[in-house]
């Protein structure tokens, strides 16, 4: 068992810096950042300053680390009104909706 | 109390002259360019434009019982006036950092806002825009503010609106808006998400994320505080995730049964008024987030929340079933009928586009450009009491 789980925890931190250095492209791009703005925008507002949901501002985010950001996108936050996106969003494309957001929205 | 019920009915039938032409107007909320459109109901085309108005996701916009003003409400906490005779915008404040909407009180003298942050309702002169009190909701031990949501005008000069994390109902009464009293209703459920009162006026509802049921309150009897109803009606399942919060704001109101959107759940809930017990469900293809009855028939529409939200269902309320699906395009936000329930007015946000559909046949009427259309809003709205 416990060998079992090492290599699953390899496995994951393995998927997790890949999920750091990969970029989705142009186009799927385009397509997250209108879900971004649209569709997490009916909660955190279309210019992320918060809504029922939390202000996902660069200042706020900066508190948090980036996997505590993924999964919560991801995997959601049970208990509160933050849905889970795994339908829609890999960890990889939450990876890179957590930069976007550190950055700040155009 | 029956009298004020009766004086709150008699006076908005006093507020009801001849009818302006402008109430055959429908204003468009373009939400992500911060513009709003009038639109000529009966031609179909836009009258006027007008920009300006900040970030207006999740914009709604109420109207002066004669129909000569808008207030549109954004989410950066402005407030614009519109006068939609002139298509021009004559007044605009930014009166708090987050807001939700807001409703028309005192015959249309008073705009009252709810806000999200700083969490709380603020009233408003309707002919200036000068600010005439704020009620903070504050409900925590060290003096936290809970967001406002589901603000209702009520009979006798009276509020009534939610606190989304306070898990409270609060009646305002602003029989002098500059010292509005309140009344406050602790334990009324868990996260209420929005509430609406009924057409005449007598029961307030809240809608609740955190748990299977809906609290109400009877503001005839507020003395005898708030009611779970529907209690466990998702019997005991675990929710499923909710990627849009559902509104009770245009709600199905049809004879005694309420038509509401089951939370966490793919069914719209039938409630019988006479009793407050649950008169069935009906199962729907998503999430349903607004559920708008149709004037004079006994039907309701859906619109549903991320991912199959380019659908609208039409409910035949008698045989409980869902009789019709329509396709107006990607991402439809909102539902709205024409007084004599003939057309309605469908946004769909990612195709850029209002259609306008025939409702006895199903058949697409019109269609108009929008950038992002969200709400689409009656002026004729104006003339209605808890819409
Ligand atoms: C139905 C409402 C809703 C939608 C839609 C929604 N969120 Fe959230 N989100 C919330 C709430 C509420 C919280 C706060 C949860 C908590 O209390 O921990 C939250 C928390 C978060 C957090 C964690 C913030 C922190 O400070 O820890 C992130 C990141 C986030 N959301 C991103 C997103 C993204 C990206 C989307 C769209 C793909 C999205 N959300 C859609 C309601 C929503």
């Amino acid at each position: 068992m416990p060998r079992i789980a090492a290599a699953l925890a390899l496995a994951l931190a393995a998927s997790t810096a890949a999920a750091w250095a990969a970029e989705p492209g142009p186009a799927r791009q385009a397509e997250l950042l209108h879900l971004l703005k649209q569709d997490c925008g009916s909660c955190h507002g279309l210019t992320m300053k918060g809504g029922l949901g939390p202000a996902l501002v660069p200042e706020r985010l900066a508190e948090r680390t980036d996997e505590t950001l993924v999964e919560a996108i991801v995997d959601g936050r049970p208990g509160t009104a933050m849905p889970p996106w795994r339908f829609a969003v890999t960890p990889e494309e939450a990876a890179w909706l957590v930069r976007t957001l550190r950055e700040g929205l155009p | 109390m029956i009298s004020r019920a009766v004086a709150f009915l008699i006076g908005l039938a006093l507020l009801l002259p001849s009818p302006a032409v402008e109430a055959a107007d429908v204003l468009v909320v373009e939400r992500a360019s911060g513009a709003v459109q009038i639109v000529d109901a009966e031609r179909k085309t836009q009258r006027a434009r007008i920009e300006g108005l900040g970030d207006l996701s999740h914009a709604t916009a109420v109207f002066t019982p004669d129909g000569s003003y808008a207030f549109v409400f954004g989410r950066d906490g402005g407030l614009s006036k519109i006068d939609l005779a002139r298509g021009a915008l004559v007044g605009r404040v930014i009166q708090g950092g987050n807001s939700i909407g807001g409703v028309l009180a005192k015959g249309g003298k008073v705009v009252a806002v709810a806000n999200y942050v700083p969490g709380g309702v603020k009233l408003f002169d309707a002919s200036t825009l000068v600010e005439l009190a704020e009620i903070p909701a504050v409900w925590g031990p060290n003096g936290e503010r809970s967001k406002v949501v589901g603000l209702m005008p009520a009979p006798g000069d009276r509020l009534v609106f939610s606190l989304w994390e306070a898990g409270e109902i609060w009646i305002l009464d602003i029989a002098d808006p500059r010292k509005p009293a309140v009344t406050r209703f602790k334990d009324a459920g868990s996260f209420p998400y929005d509430g609406n009162i009924t057409p005449d006026g007598r029961h307030y509802i809240a809608g609740l994320f955190g748990e299977d049921g809906l609290a109400l309150l009877d503001l005839e009897h507020p003395e005898q505080g708030v009611r779970r109803i529907l209690d466990g009606y998702g019997r005991g399942e675990a929710p499923l995730p909710v990627y849009k919060m559902p509104h009770l704001g245009g709600w199905g109101v049809i004879g005694d049964l309420l038509l509401l959107p089951a939370i966490g759940r793919h069914e719209v809930l039938l409630v019988d008024r006479r009793g407050w017990r649950e008169a069935g469900r009906v199962a729907v293809q998503g999430q349903p987030v607004f559920v708008v009855a149709r004037p004079g028939r006994s039907e309701v529409w859906v619109n549903f929340a991320h991912p199959a939200n380019d659908v609208v269902e039409v409910i035949d309320v008698a045989s409980r079933r869902v009789v019709r699906r329509l396709v107006p395009g990607k991402a439809v936000m909102h539902i709205e009928f024409t007084p004599d329930g003939k057309e309605a007015w469908v946004s769909a946000r990612d195709s850029g586009a209002i259609v306008v559909y025939d409702a006895d046949t199903g058949e697409p009427r019109a269609r108009l450009a929008a950038e992002s259309p969200s709400g689409v809003f009656m002026v004729s709205r104006g003339l209605k009491v808890g819409s």
